[in-house]
């Protein structure tokens, strides 16, 4: 039986563009679309345009617009900043320094250099997903040229601290790169404050369209193109420039970053309700992550006895949108490796359900979920014999 | 995830779910692709699977599958309730996502594992 509408529990994996950035961005397509690289008029509104989008995402960390670069998203931007690092420093050193719970863009990055003959440490967290800054400092060597620290997890929520990693960087000299795909819009980003020389966003996280994203690069650090070709981005990012996107990725960034206090309580209201309720009327749950330092509308627990995939069917077919961290028709044979990393057992890790809230998120969705996970949760129980 | 309609039902409706208190034969296997396991339960009467009951801690999948392979065990004979496969399982399914295959194979291992059991049980050698 069909549900009457979904209810959506899924922000982290992508979110809804915003109608508004819609609008923005249809006049890009039909009416200003000329190429910002060629020589007439209607070509100068196009580079007017970008110009906007690139002050409105330097606005929201604390850069400045020629320290901002767009790409075709956050896992381009990984991309970018630690091969592009990592191969202008390359006469300096050859060694990485990141974490365990990274996002695959970032960790996949690494294993790839890794191949090219880098050395890549990866540190580990403790159970709640937090790296410490004094292992941060230990692990910098001589060759060490990278530090990649993402700025909050998104299977977990944890957020890092991000600030004292940076000035450990800061102070050997290193580079400090975070991915900051899920934390934008909901902690505040200050690129001077934080320490931070290179940052990753994602538009498509934070209301805005898919298929576009950001790089911030600290003015002064060296590295190395990643797209090669022709000469925009000031000679820095090659192709030419996703015009509606870039249009549409600035009036996102703007609008996720104007109050972003307010959206995270907001979140962090309906969250701590959702999740209050799952723990009292839910026996055998675990919190996987950080309970305190955690974004603002992230939920991951385990329940004992039950495969977390199953739930998510039985969910789905009531229209809640949700993820987990089991794996099994992921393809791959381990569950979720932050879970891992964590220290969760296996079993509970391919028994976990994440919850991301954010703006299509309603009481009634948090009242409607409630009603219907225990005795989902039950049902599985029943089936697998863990209530016997 | 597409599922048929099959395997939507059994998995709403899953069959033969729980223990056999005074059962003869009991296997719990696992998947090492995955991690699910399933036990079951069977009651034998004249060489003949009398009675059938399954837990599993699995995706729907493989809760389907075990739902429906206890349903194509019961009454069968020792030897016919051996040769079912988890090909079998899937036809009978209606199919299942190729991600998914893998699932259906606990239902068999569980089956098999179980007469076994039983024929040790009974002084026999196993098959």
């Amino acid at each position: 039986m069909p549900a009457d509408r979904i209810r959506y529990f899924d922000h982290s994996a992508t979110t809804p563009t915003h109608p508004d950035v819609v609008a923005a961005m249809l006049p890009y397509f039909t009416e200003h679309f000329g190429n910002p690289s060629s020589l007439y008029g209607i070509a100068e509104e196009s580079r007017e345009a970008i110009a906007r989008a690139r002050s409105q995402v330097a606005a929201a960390i604390g850069a400045t617009p020629e320290e901002i670069f767009f790409t075709a998203g956050g896992t381009e931007s990984d991309n970018w900043a630690i091969k592009g690092v990592a191969y202008a420093h390359r006469d300096r050193g050859d060694h990485i320094i990141t974490t365990a719970i990274e996002h695959h863009a970032v960790l996949h990055t690494c294993a790839f250099l890794e191949e090219q003959g880098f050395s890549v440490t990866c540190l580990p967290v403790d159970r709640e997903g937090r790296v410490d800054p004094e292992a941060v400092r230990d692990a910098i060597t001589d060759p060490t040229v990278l530090v990649s620290v993402m700025t909050a997890n998104n299977e977990v929520g944890t957020l890092q601290p991000i600030r004292e990693i940076g000035a450990v960087a800061r102070e050997a000299g290193v580079p400090f790169h975070t991915d900051a795909v899920q934390a934008i819009g909901n902690v505040e980003i200050d690129v001077e404050r934080d320490n931070i020389d290179l940052l990753s966003l994602s538009g498509h996280k934070f209301y805005g369209p898919k298929g576009t994203g950001a790089l911030y690069i600290r003015k002064g650090t060296k590295i190395a193109n990643f797209v090669h070709g022709g000469g925009q981005e000031r000679g820095r990012r090659a192709g030419t420039e996703n015009l509606p996107g870039v249009v549409g990725l600035g009036a996102a960034i703007e609008r996720a970053c104007t109050d972003i206090p307010a959206h995270a309580a907001r979140l962090a209201g309906l969250r701590d309700r959702l999740l209050a309720g799952i723990m009292e009327e839910i026996p055998d749950v675990t919190l996987n992550g950080h309970p305190t330092e955690r974004l603002p509308g992230n939920i991951n627990v385990s329940f004992g006895g039950i495969d977390g995939e199953a739930l998510l069917t039985l969910l789905a077919m009531k229209g809640v949108c949700a993820s987990t961290g089991s794996a099994c028709s992921s393809g791959s044979e381990s569950p979720s490796h932050v879970l891992l990393a964590l220290g969760t057992p296996p079993q509970r890790a391919r028994a976990s359900l994440r919850l991301s809230l954010g703006d299509l998120t309603t009481d009634e969705d948090v009242d409607y979920l409630l009603a219907l996970l225990p005795g989902a949760v039950a049902r599985l129980r029943r089936l697998s014999g863990a209530d016997a | 995830m597409q599922f048929t309609e099959t395997v939507m039902d059994h998995f709403e409706n899953p069959r033969n779910v729980g223990a056999l208190e005074d059962a003869d034969a009991v296997a719990e296997v696992g998947s090492t692709e995955c991690g699910d396991t399933t036990t079951l339960y069977l009651k034998i009467r004249d060489n003949r699977i009398a009675d059938v009951r399954f837990r599993t801690l699995g995706c729907a999948a493989a809760i389907a599958s075990s739902s429906i392979a206890t349903e194509m065990i019961l009454g069968k004979t020792l030897e016919e309730a051996w040769a079912l496969t988890n090909t079998d399982v899937v036809e009978a399914l209606g199919g299942l996502p190729e991600k998914k295959i893998h699932c259906s194979v606990l239902a068999e291992g569980a089956i098999r594992e179980a007469i076994n059991n039983y024929r040790r049980s009974q002084g026999l050698y196993p098959w």
